[in-house]
């Protein structure tokens, strides 16, 4: 473990107070979720939970190695949260305190009672489908009158109960369709069941030989597997997401009025209030300086890559870095007229118009239903004017209903999806909603933020032939001893690769260390004697720390991001692809004409607000363009909401990653080629689905509408296409080597 | 035939204790880490600690 890794400041960390995360419940014991961050095998799972349960009283400590979460219960009232997690920490992993939230413990409910369904249908359907293929064979040979009105009311009494409990996800959705006025694949769903329901039950009450439960409650059973399916994968990918907020900094230090901190999460800080921000931390909050003078750097907020100096009275914004000493802020709201607001505004406006969107299913579910219902109703109407009688035409009618309820329909879309993000889950893209895959196989303009998205957000320095070898080796130790941020780009360079003995860190000014009888210094201009105005103006544009051997005189060492390290290949990957590509940035012009260069990228603009790239990407769709817009900062959030599909590097501001469709893990931006490549295959898979949906249905149609559909034939039809559609969409899947020129 | 109105509920109620089986294993929390209880089930914490191999 290195220095960097270890708690900013350990005295801080004690005095720091958890135990807002902590549910205690009158006469339970209390209760603290963890999301552990290193876990890699079942032994650091052992590890963990034999620390935190050799602590006094704790009754549970269970790691539960899918979501990387730890689950801690205990009775003894002198225990803290902060002991827990100093005992994680001891074992040598890094736990953060985890606000579940509403929204996920609603899902998880949503799961358990989407798989209780799923496990009555599947019972029903087994038990069902034995009676009814002895019914179809007896029916052939001998089979009694008597016989086959037991098995089938032994059905209906099977049948019924299932369908009124494995239904609700359908009937309760089909329901909130027709409310708003509207028709989802849910409507036929419903009516389909319904009816073979109403029906089956009408013909074993007159002793006919056919019923329809079968095929009923199989619908059910094969339509919950897609449902459940797709809901799993996506509780999956938003615990994920969460745990990553949770690593992040969703938390502040919320400061008493006797001057105590305590760590609460974000949601706990109100208006008004006084938080602390220790030198090298990231800001949870707007607000305004209250206390300290030093430097954030805004770039998550802007884009803009040179570091700000505040002093009191300065607004800084959530997500900003704390570069110099220690600051104290006083918590405000969105002002009207600060830039959180305006960003704000500008998110709600694009995600309505985000909601628009209709997805593939919902378009075919409008064409379908009335489409199936017209033919059902002229069924009807053809067979009375026939001359058939009144109990033939309507069960004819019911027949043709329920060969066409959207099984296969239902399944093409969301067996593809599942399949495919599961696929991109591997590559390290989460999605965050169902259609995005459709979306993105539309994509043909792509348009980066440069500052963390075409850059790492971690610092590197620019200027490395400004110091000599050993200076430079020299600094690289030093910077090893320290926490501030900007010295992580110095570390690499650290040979030896140790610290130096008896280094001290001035918490925002920099370190200090005695080397052959000389001070060696590292840090601010002010901490390395700079006095000289003009030196600090020839680097304008940069962020700096300052070296200083002795009274040698000081040297500037310019501190950028470096471009991600593929970012050439991505961007000239996606041009052989006929895509276009521009560069959006709130950074000032050098820096992003340099990058926009090297990248090869004609289409850049710099300086933007984000009411202009809202602008821009609202002008690109306004051309037809279907817009991919990629970017991290909180000026990139309007954006993100606003271009047809979006996506986020992990290291995103949680708003731009709550406004965007995807996020994508680790430094390389292949992910941004890999999602557009699976989600055509994905799309062109869900087109051929749908086409499979409907040449089943030009088959069976007729035969039903002709009279000749027996349950048997029913069943047959249904399963089949269910498992044809659903094996190709396992081809969704990239194949070995993902194939780069997909369709 | 007769023997099938003792067959059909006894069919029924095997089945039903699979359900039965699977709703109370769901209810107990045994599906929400299946990669951890893969690994759980190699992990030797029921021996004494000394007999326990040094990973």
């Amino acid at each position: 473990m290195s220095v960097v890794d270890s708690p900013a400041n350990p005295a801080l960390v004690d005095s720091r107070r958890l135990d807002g995360f902590v549910d205690r419940a009158d006469g339970a014991p209390a209760r603290l979720e963890l999301a552990v961050e290193g876990i890699r095998c079942a032994g650091c799972m052992v590890k963990i939970e034999t620390a935190v349960d050799a602590l006094p009283g704790v009754t549970k400590a269970r790691l539960n190695f899918s979501t990387r979460r730890l689950a801690v219960e205990w009775t003894e009232a002198g225990l803290t949260a902060g002991d827990i997690v100093r005992a994680v920490e001891d074992a040598g992993f890094r736990a953060y305190p985890f606000d579940p939230g509403a929204l996920e413990a609603a899902e998880d409910l949503e799961a358990r009672h989407l798989l209780r369904c799923l496990a009555v249908a599947a019972f029903a359907s087994m038990n069902i489908m034995l009676l009814s293929v002895s019914v179809w064979s007896g029916n052939v040979s001998d089979i009694t009158t008597e016989t086959r009105d037991l098995f089938h009311w032994v059905s209906a009494l099977i049948a019924l109960p299932t369908a009124a409990y494995a239904g609700q996800p359908f009937f309760r959705s089909a329901i909130r369709a027709l409310k708003a006025g509207q028709l989802n694949m849910d409507v036929p769903i419903s009516l389909g069941v319904l009816l073979a329901l109403g029906m089956s039950v009408a013909q074993t009450l007159l002793s006919r030989h056919h019923a329809y439960f079968d095929s009923a409650v199989m619908l059910l059973f094969f339509l919950l597997i897609g449902r459940y399916l797709d809901q799993s994968m996506r509780r999956r990918t938003r615990a994920m997401a969460q745990n990553l907020a949770a690593l992040k900094a969703d938390r502040a230090l919320l400061m008493a009025n006797n001057g105590s901190v305590s760590e609460v999460p974000v949601s706990q800080v109100g208006e008004g209030d006084l938080v602390f921000v220790p030198a090298g931390e990231r800001l949870a909050v707007d607000g305004v300086v209250e206390m300290g003078t030093g430097e954030v750097d805004q770039s998550f907020v802007t884009g803009e890559t040179a570091s700000h100096p505040v002093e009191p009275g300065t607004t800084v914004y959530a997500g900003s870095l704390n570069l110099g000493a220690a600051l104290t802020l006083r918590v405000t709201a969105a002002q009207s007229g600060t830039l959180i607001d305006e960003v704000q505004g500008l998110l709600d406006r694009a995600l309505e118009a985000r909601h628009r969107y209709v997805d593939l299913a919902d378009r075919a579910a409008k064409l379908y239903a009335p489409m199936v219902h017209t033919l059902a109703a002229a069924t009807v109407i053809g067979w009375l004017l026939l001359g058939a009688g009144w109990e033939f035409s309507i069960v004819t009618a019911i027949a043709v209903l329920i060969i066409t309820c959207p099984c296969a329909l239902g399944l093409a879309v969301p067996a593809v999806q599942v399949v495919a993000s599961g696929a991109l889950f591997k590559s390290g893209v989460l999605l965050n909603a169902g259609n995005a895959l459709e979306r993105f196989a539309e994509v043909d303009t792509v348009v980066f933020d440069k500052t963390g998205t075409l850059t790492l957000p971690e610092p590197e320095i620019a200027n490395a032939n400004a110091l000599s070898g050993d200076d430079l080796a020299l600094a690289g130790r030093l910077a090893l001893s320290s926490r501030h941020p900007l010295s992580a780009a110095l570390q690499p360079h650290a040979a030896p690769n140790c610290p130096v003995d008896g280094a001290t860190e001035t918490a925002g000014q920099g370190i200090v260390a005695n080397v052959d009888d000389t001070d060696v210094r590292l840090g601010s201009a002010a901490f390395c004697g700079v006095t000289d105005v003009n030196l600090r103006a020839a680097h304008a544009d940069r962020s700096l720390m300052w070296f200083r051997r002795g009274d040698d005189a000081p040297v500037a060492i310019e501190i950028a991001q470096a471009l991600r390290c593929d970012a050439t290949e991505v961007v000239a990957d996606l041009m052989s692809r006929d895509i276009r590509v521009e560069i959006l940035s709130g950074d000032r012009d050098g820096p992003v004409a340099e990058a926009a260069d090297q990248l090869g990228v004609a289409d850049w603009q710099a300086g933007l607000s984000p009411k202009d790239k809202i602008a821009h990407v609202e002008r690109l769709a306004a051309e037809g363009r279907k817009v991919m817009m990629v970017g991290d900062g909180l000026n990139d959030a309007p954006a993100l909401a606003a271009a047809h599909v979006s996506l986020s590097p992990v290291t995103a501001v949680h708003l731009s990653q709550a406004a965007s469709d995807a996020v994508f893990l680790g430094v390389s931006l292949k992910p941004v080629t890999t999602v557009l490549t699976v989600s055509r295959r994905a799309r062109s898979i869900m087109g051929q689905n749908l086409g499979l949906a409907t040449i089943y249905n030009m088959i069976a149609v007729p035969i039903a509408v002709m009279g000749f559909v027996t349950p048997l034939i029913a069943a047959l039809a249904m399963s089949g296409s269910s498992i044809i559609v659903t094996l190709n969409a396992l081809r969704a899947r990239p194949a070995g080597r993902p194939r780069e020129t997909a369709a | 035939m007769n023997v099938l109105l003792v067959l059909i509920p006894v069919a029924l109620f095997l089945g039903g204790l699979g359900l039965v089986a699977f709703l109370w294993s769901l209810k107990r929390g045994q599906y929400e880490d299946l990669e951890g209880a893969a690994h759980r089930v190699l992990l030797d914490d029921d021996l004494p600690p000394e007999r326990r191999s040094k990973d």
